[in-house]
């Protein structure tokens, strides 16, 4: 009973003192943070000075002396950790962009099939996405690495495809290419797409003033086909190839030489990754195209659209909406799940900045802190540019 | 000419003649692809070899269109049609599938199955060109108990099976007895599974967690990880919707932290990085820290889809509740929080599940749970070449417990759907 009235009483206290009540609770919660981040700093600096570590950002200059196996850029160990931090970066961004694009690719059609009326493609579909889905993503990418890639054949008795690539165990050996005058292929790379969007531009006001169309997709790919393909008749761009080569480095020991080798850690990461999200973004997908009324594609056909008019200015924009925010989350689990990569020594950014620099440096706070800062500034930067795009394809209601 | 080939047409007229004919050639290409794959005879060795790869695939094709016969009044033929031969490319589709379960699972089959060795005690006793599943068996109860001490394997097992035994009865009681059931689930239970694990009590002998591993770690982990993220959860998503801007920042930067970074630099951050923040010489465990770094990560995912629920619910509930004088705390704890979580059941069930999908990663930082015991077993000089057993055994292991899972929330959702 006492307490009872006591927690009235308080209650009371507060109600007559409404702007008490209000920054009470906020105070007390702000002194709370202010605590324990000051305690966590405090024993930090007592720890570090007992070890003799001085906290500074001083050690990303200095020479990292180690190397890494697989880099975008030129590397070796006589680089500084900052260099070592953005190969790691970069590996992160390569198997994160290729995980996309392919889980993208596959999720899109397992997301269609699972609504197919054939009902052979449609369990097909499901039961792929129940098995890859329920299984966890570092035990696939285990599979992939120690058990699939591993039965691969030695370089000597290596699997060809199509007579320029070849499959072995120590990874996928493809032509590399050599272009000369790249940047003029860029270069009309880009004008094409500028012709390309201020062409759709115009077409669009045109047909909003005049009713008339023009073919602005035929159009564009001519110009996306023909600008390129000027450059390599009269701009002197050049396409070589430099194929793989088997050599043999010792009486036992072959393995491959020229052409860009793909290590098998890529493809076991890559695969894994891609295979799994596509499991998520054909549901995304899949509730998505569901998400559409029927009235929709009824209301359609009956103005006279064809079945692909349909599809393309009905269905598909209003579909969308509905399946990119969770898309977008999927992408941002892909990107982040990328960091598994530093189970199957993958050099990404955790393997090589978390893993090797932090054991030769000691720096734990540093390091984790950097690493973690940079997998936010990827994720805020995805989902900015995905809010972004969300906002723009949005219901515009007048 | 072409009127001629109208007879060509499959129609109701002569079903029976072009349910043959189609049944024919449904089945010399199915007879092809498999005198093909499995008895490596090519019976259309006299085509062209491009001509001859694609024959199974034509002759499917030609049996499927002759039978594609709309309203023929066969029901199976009808059901058929309608739902795996509606048109040409619906039949290839099917056609390619079949093809590919014809060729796919016996050999799936002969691997796991007929051509595998299921018992023996070492390497030597797999002869067969299958898997080889006496690995598993050898290294089973490793792969369960982790490097916990043979004599001391009943503890587990003692404190597993209480659990079983109360989940089960919780099944069949009323819903009184069933409260009280949950209550000492949540909070009696994991005092008696901690207390029998690690020992140092009741005359047990002391076990450090260092030796705990296998499937018993995973269950450990997703246990208290799941006990404790729900709350946590609740509570930031009530902070990130307080009226108090203090409270609102606060929990949007906490969750948004979690959820911005992946779990394995947060297992670094617990295990290197979190001890340089405690004052010297005090020492927590690693196991601790670890579930503490899973429950704060899933909680901030938690808190978003409780965030949804709580979004989800129209205002006339938080507006009733207040009309009637209710308390901060009462209008949510007994208003909106048992609507709330009745909407996000699926939401809820995903979380767990991405939990219990995750505890593989602890062993970046050394601890060895059902996966990383299999990593640590194919590296065993004696069983090396053994993986693919142990991640299709793992994989299988992990797909029972998610799939019972999400089955289980799919029948709670039903169980609990409100009409509103």
């Amino acid at each position: 009973m006492d307490i009872k009235k006591f927690n009235f009483g308080i209650n009371n206290y507060l109600e007559d003192r409404p702007k008490l009540k209000k920054f009470l609770p906020q105070g007390l919660t702000l002194l709370a943070i202010i605590f324990i981040l000051g305690y966590f700093t405090y024993n930090a600096q007592v720890n570090m000075g007992n070890r003799g570590i001085v906290f500074g950002f001083g050690f990303l200059s200095q020479e990292s002396s180690f190397d890494i196996q697989f880099s975008l850029i030129d590397y070796d160990g006589s680089y500084s950790y900052g260099r070592a931090y953005l190969v790691g970066l970069l590996n992160t961004i390569l198997v994160s962009v290729i995980g996309i694009v392919f889980a993208t690719l596959l999720g899109v059609v397992v997301g269609v099939s699972r609504l197919s009326s054939n009902f052979l493609v449609s369990k097909f579909a499901e039961t792929y996405v129940e098995i890859f889905r329920n299984i966890p993503l570092l035990l696939q990418i285990f599979f992939w690495y120690f058990a699939a890639l591993r039965a691969l054949p030695l370089p000597q008795d290596a699997i060809n495809l199509f007579d320029v690539t070849y499959l072995t165990v120590k990874g996928w050996f493809v032509p590399r290419f050599l272009w000369t005058n790249f940047s003029i292929l860029i270069g009309s790379l880009i004008l094409a797409i500028v012709a390309i969007i201020s062409i759709s531009i115009f077409a669009k006001k045109r047909q909003e003033t005049t009713g008339e169309r023009i073919p602005a997709f035929l159009i564009s790919l001519g110009i996306i086909i023909i600008l390129p393909l000027l450059t390599f008749l009269f701009g002197g761009v050049k396409l070589d190839f430099e194929y793989p080569e088997l050599i043999q480095q010792s009486p036992t020991i072959f393995n491959f030489s020229g052409g860009v080798g793909i290590i098998p850690e890529l493809i076991a990461l890559a695969l894994a990754l891609s295979l799994y999200t596509a499991t998520f973004i054909a549901e995304c997908v899949r509730a998505g195209i569901m998400g559409v009324g029927k009235g929709q594609k009824e209301a359609a056909a009956s103005i006279g659209l064809t079945p692909g008019q349909t599809l393309r200015l009905v269905v598909m924009p209003q579909a969308l909406r509905i399946i990119i925010p969770p898309t977008t989350n999927q992408y941002l689990n892909l990107t982040k799940n990328s960091s598994l990569a530093a189970a199957i020594a993958y050099p990404d950014l955790v393997l090589v900045f978390a893993g090797t620099a932090m054991m030769q440096t000691g720096r734990a706070i540093e390091i984790v802190s950097i690493t973690m800062l940079t997998y936010l500034t990827l994720s805020i930067l995805i989902s900015i540019f995905m809010n972004w795009y969300n906002k723009k394809i949005a219901i515009k209601e007048k | 000419m072409i009127d001629k080939l109208t007879f060509l047409r499959p129609s109701k007229e002569r079903l029976n003649l072009f349910i043959f004919f189609g049944a024919l050639f449904f089945g010399i290409g199915i007879y092809d692809l498999i005198s093909n794959s499995f008895f490596s005879e090519n019976i259309t060795s006299f085509l062209p070899e491009i001509l001859s790869f694609f024959t199974p695939l034509i002759f499917g094709f030609v049996g499927l269109h002759l039978i594609r016969i709309e309203y023929s009044g066969n029901k199976i033929l009808d059901s058929l049609n309608k739902n795996i031969n509606s048109n040409w490319f619906n039949s290839i589709l099917t056609l390619l599938l079949i093809f590919l379960l014809i060729i796919g699972i016996p050999v799936i089959l002969n691997w796991a199955f007929f051509d595998a060795n299921f018992f023996g005690t070492s390497k030597e006793d797999c002869t067969n060109s299958g898997a080889c599943w006496v690995f598993i068996n050898v290294w089973f109860e490793r792969l369960i108990y982790g490097l916990y001490p043979n004599d001391q394997i009943w503890r587990v097992n003692v404190a597993f099976i209480i659990l079983i035994l109360t989940v089960g009865v919780a099944f069949f009681v009323n819903q009184k007895i069933k409260k009280y059931i949950i209550i000492f689930l949540l909070f009696v239970f994991p005092f008696i599974l901690i207390s029998l694990l690690s020992g140092g009590s009741f005359g047990l002998e002391k076990i450090a967690t260092n030796e705990w591993g296998g499937l018993s770690l995973t269950f450990i982990i997703s246990i208290f990880a799941i006990i404790f993220c729900f709350p946590v959860g609740m509570f930031l998503a009530l902070g990130r919707r307080s009226s108090f801007p203090v409270i609102r920042y606060s929990s949007i930067g906490f969750i948004e932290f979690w959820r911005g970074v992946p779990l394995i630099t947060v297992l670094f951050m617990a295990s290197v990085m979190f001890p340089m923040f405690l004052p010297d010489g005090t020492f927590l465990d690693k196991l601790i820290r670890v579930i503490i770094a899973i429950t704060l990560f899933e909680a901030a995912y938690m808190a978003e889809v409780i965030r949804g629920g709580l979004q989800a619910l129209p205002r006339g509930q938080y507006d009733a509740g207040k009309s009637l004088g209710m308390s901060y705390w009462k209008l949510h704890l007994l208003v909106i929080l048992p609507q709330a979580l009745k909407l996000i059941i699926p939401g809820i069930a995903n979380t767990f599940l991405a939990l219990v999908k995750d505890t593989p990663l602890i062993l970046v930082v050394g601890l060895l749970e059902l996966v990383g015991m299999i990593d640590m077993a194919k590296t065993n000089p004696k069983w090396l070449g053994f993986a693919a057993e142990g991640y299709v055994f793992a994989g299988l292991v992990f797909w029972i417990i998610c799939y019972a899972m999400s089955r289980y929330s799919i029948s709670l959702e039903k169980k609990y759907k409100t009409d509103r």
